[in-house]
């Protein structure tokens, strides 16, 4: 099993009500899927915005890794490497908060 | 590609280079000089311009059984992807760009500069080119590679604003711009452009009329810039008892490009709260779902938002029937759904 990272989480705006504002939150996972976990962990709510029922990113969201899309690799599998940026987008952007 | 490098390198460049204009903020007010004349007897002569509107629309019928409504619910969709530019921006587009040149505001030594999502982004570019003036847009860096590189095919500059800031962060970048160098552009603001909504009031609201044989009861438009809704509500009110219905996305984490989730965004200037009788919020889950819908039912291929409106008409639908109320619906269908395959929406499986 991989070992855990400590990397960086990029909040878009209207995500920013769960993290209490911050646009940039620190967590630790060995994978994509990991980070997201300990994401929801500190910040319930948003993971469910992120991922869907079964597990899956939406379709309508774009997951970064160091600006590499996660569908163009391993998904939510995709390992992660200390001090990476992960970055939560939806795929179109539309209004957020002022 | 690594957004935040580009992002922060665009924005030293850019604000190095209009450093030195510290010109004041340009204000609806300030015209350069009087109407350029070449310019607006280009619009006049543009085939591009002039093939801007008179969009058909389409009852569906086949959408209709298949969404099990009786006969006496109808659903019409305008469909807005016939014009030049692939939407119904193109309208909003040319009003703006015809007041600003009429009014002195866009002329020689202007650059037209705007915040948009896309399609009014592609609507300017267009007629840019169509008539010969520069075009700068803000556009959030997660817009699709599809505008992307339909703004770059009309020549048009642009410049990205930082993808986590939404199309909020795109306003607040062009409003920073315009307060360093508001002399070189003219901000066509359309969100706060009266000539957004009036581009609405002048033709989509009186071809609805026309085309439903005055007998639209229902208008079904997602809020934007709110200009769609505002202008052509604000004709069919005049017109008949029309009930006004605007669609935002149920969430403010949403993937319906163009559209706002109005409590948690930036209002619109140009947005009259006491105008709609109802705002329905629609899952974006739900928009994809009744955009693919229509591709399968009826062999339109339309964009998100107009799924959104879908989605919306037929839940009002249903609750018409089981009242069991006769209704003819007019649905906006804003763009076409070539501009996202690229996204979501349409992967596959
Ligand atoms: C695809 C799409 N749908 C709907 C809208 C909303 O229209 P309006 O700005 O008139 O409210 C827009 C506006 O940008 C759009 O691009």
């Amino acid at each position: 099993m991989a070992s855990e990272s400590t990397v960086q989480v990029l909040i878009p705006t209207p995500l920013r009500r769960f993290t209490d504002g911050e646009s940039r939150v620190e967590v630790s996972g060995a994978t994509v899927g990991d980070a997201l976990d300990a994401l929801e962990a500190r910040f319930p709510g948003i993971d469910e915005r992120v991922r869907d029922d079964s597990g899956q990113i939406r379709r309508f969201v774009n997951l970064f890794v160091n600006g590499q899309n996660v569908r163009d690799r391993d998904g939510i599998a995709t390992p992660l490497s200390p001090g990476d940026e992960l970055g939560i987008i939806p795929a179109m952007a539309g209004g957020s908060a002022a | 590609m690594p957004w935040g490098v580009s992002y922060f390198l665009m924005k030293n460049s850019e604000y190095a280079m209009h450093d030195r204009a510290k010109a004041t903020r340009t204000t609806p007010e300030q015209a350069i000089c009087g109407p350029d004349a070449a310019l607006l007897a280009s619009i006049a002569e543009s085939a591009v311009a002039r093939s801007i509107g008179n969009t058909p629309l389409h009852r569906l019928r086949r959408y209709e059984r298949y969404l099990g409504l009786p006969e006496t619910i109808e659903l019409h969709l305008k469909a807005e992807w016939v014009n030049p530019g692939g939407s119904i921006k193109d309208r909003t587009a040319l009003s703006i760009v015809r007041a600003a040149i009429k009014s002195g505001q866009l002329g020689p030594g202007r650059t037209l500069l705007d915040a948009t999502s896309g399609n009014t982004g592609i609507a300017y570019a267009m007629l840019g080119a169509a008539l010969s003036f520069p075009v700068t847009l803000v556009v959030p860096g997660s817009a699709s590679e599809e505008r992307k590189r339909t703004l770059a095919a009309y020549g048009a500059r642009v410049i990205y604003s930082d993808p986590y800031e939404g199309s909020d962060g795109a306003i607040r970048l062009v409003r920073e711009m315009t307060s360093v160098a508001g002399d070189d552009f003219f901000y066509a603001d359309q969100y706060n452009n009266p000539a957004n909504p009036a581009a609405h009031v002048a033709t989509t609201g009186p071809e609805i009329w026309r085309q439903s044989d005055g007998r639209v009861t229902h208008l079904v438009a997602a809020l934007g810039t709110t200009g769609t809704l505002m202008g052509t509500g604000a004709y069919l009110r005049q017109q008949g008892a029309v009930q006004l219905i605007g669609v935002q996305p149920a969430e403010a984490f949403h993937g319906i490009e163009g559209l706002k989730h109005l409590p948690t965004a930036i209002v619109p200037g140009i947005y009259d709260p006491s105008l709609p009788d109802r705002i329905m919020g629609i899952e974006t889950e739900a928009a994809f779902e009744a955009a693919r819908a229509l591709a399968r039912v009826e062999g339109f291929f339309a964009g998100s938002s107009t799924g959104a409106n879908l989605a919306a008409a037929g839940e009002l639908a249903r609750e018409l029937a089981s009242a069991g109320q006769a209704a003819r619906l007019v649905v906006i269908g804003c763009d076409g759904g070539a501009r996202y395959l690229s996204t979501g929406l349409w992967e596959l499986g």
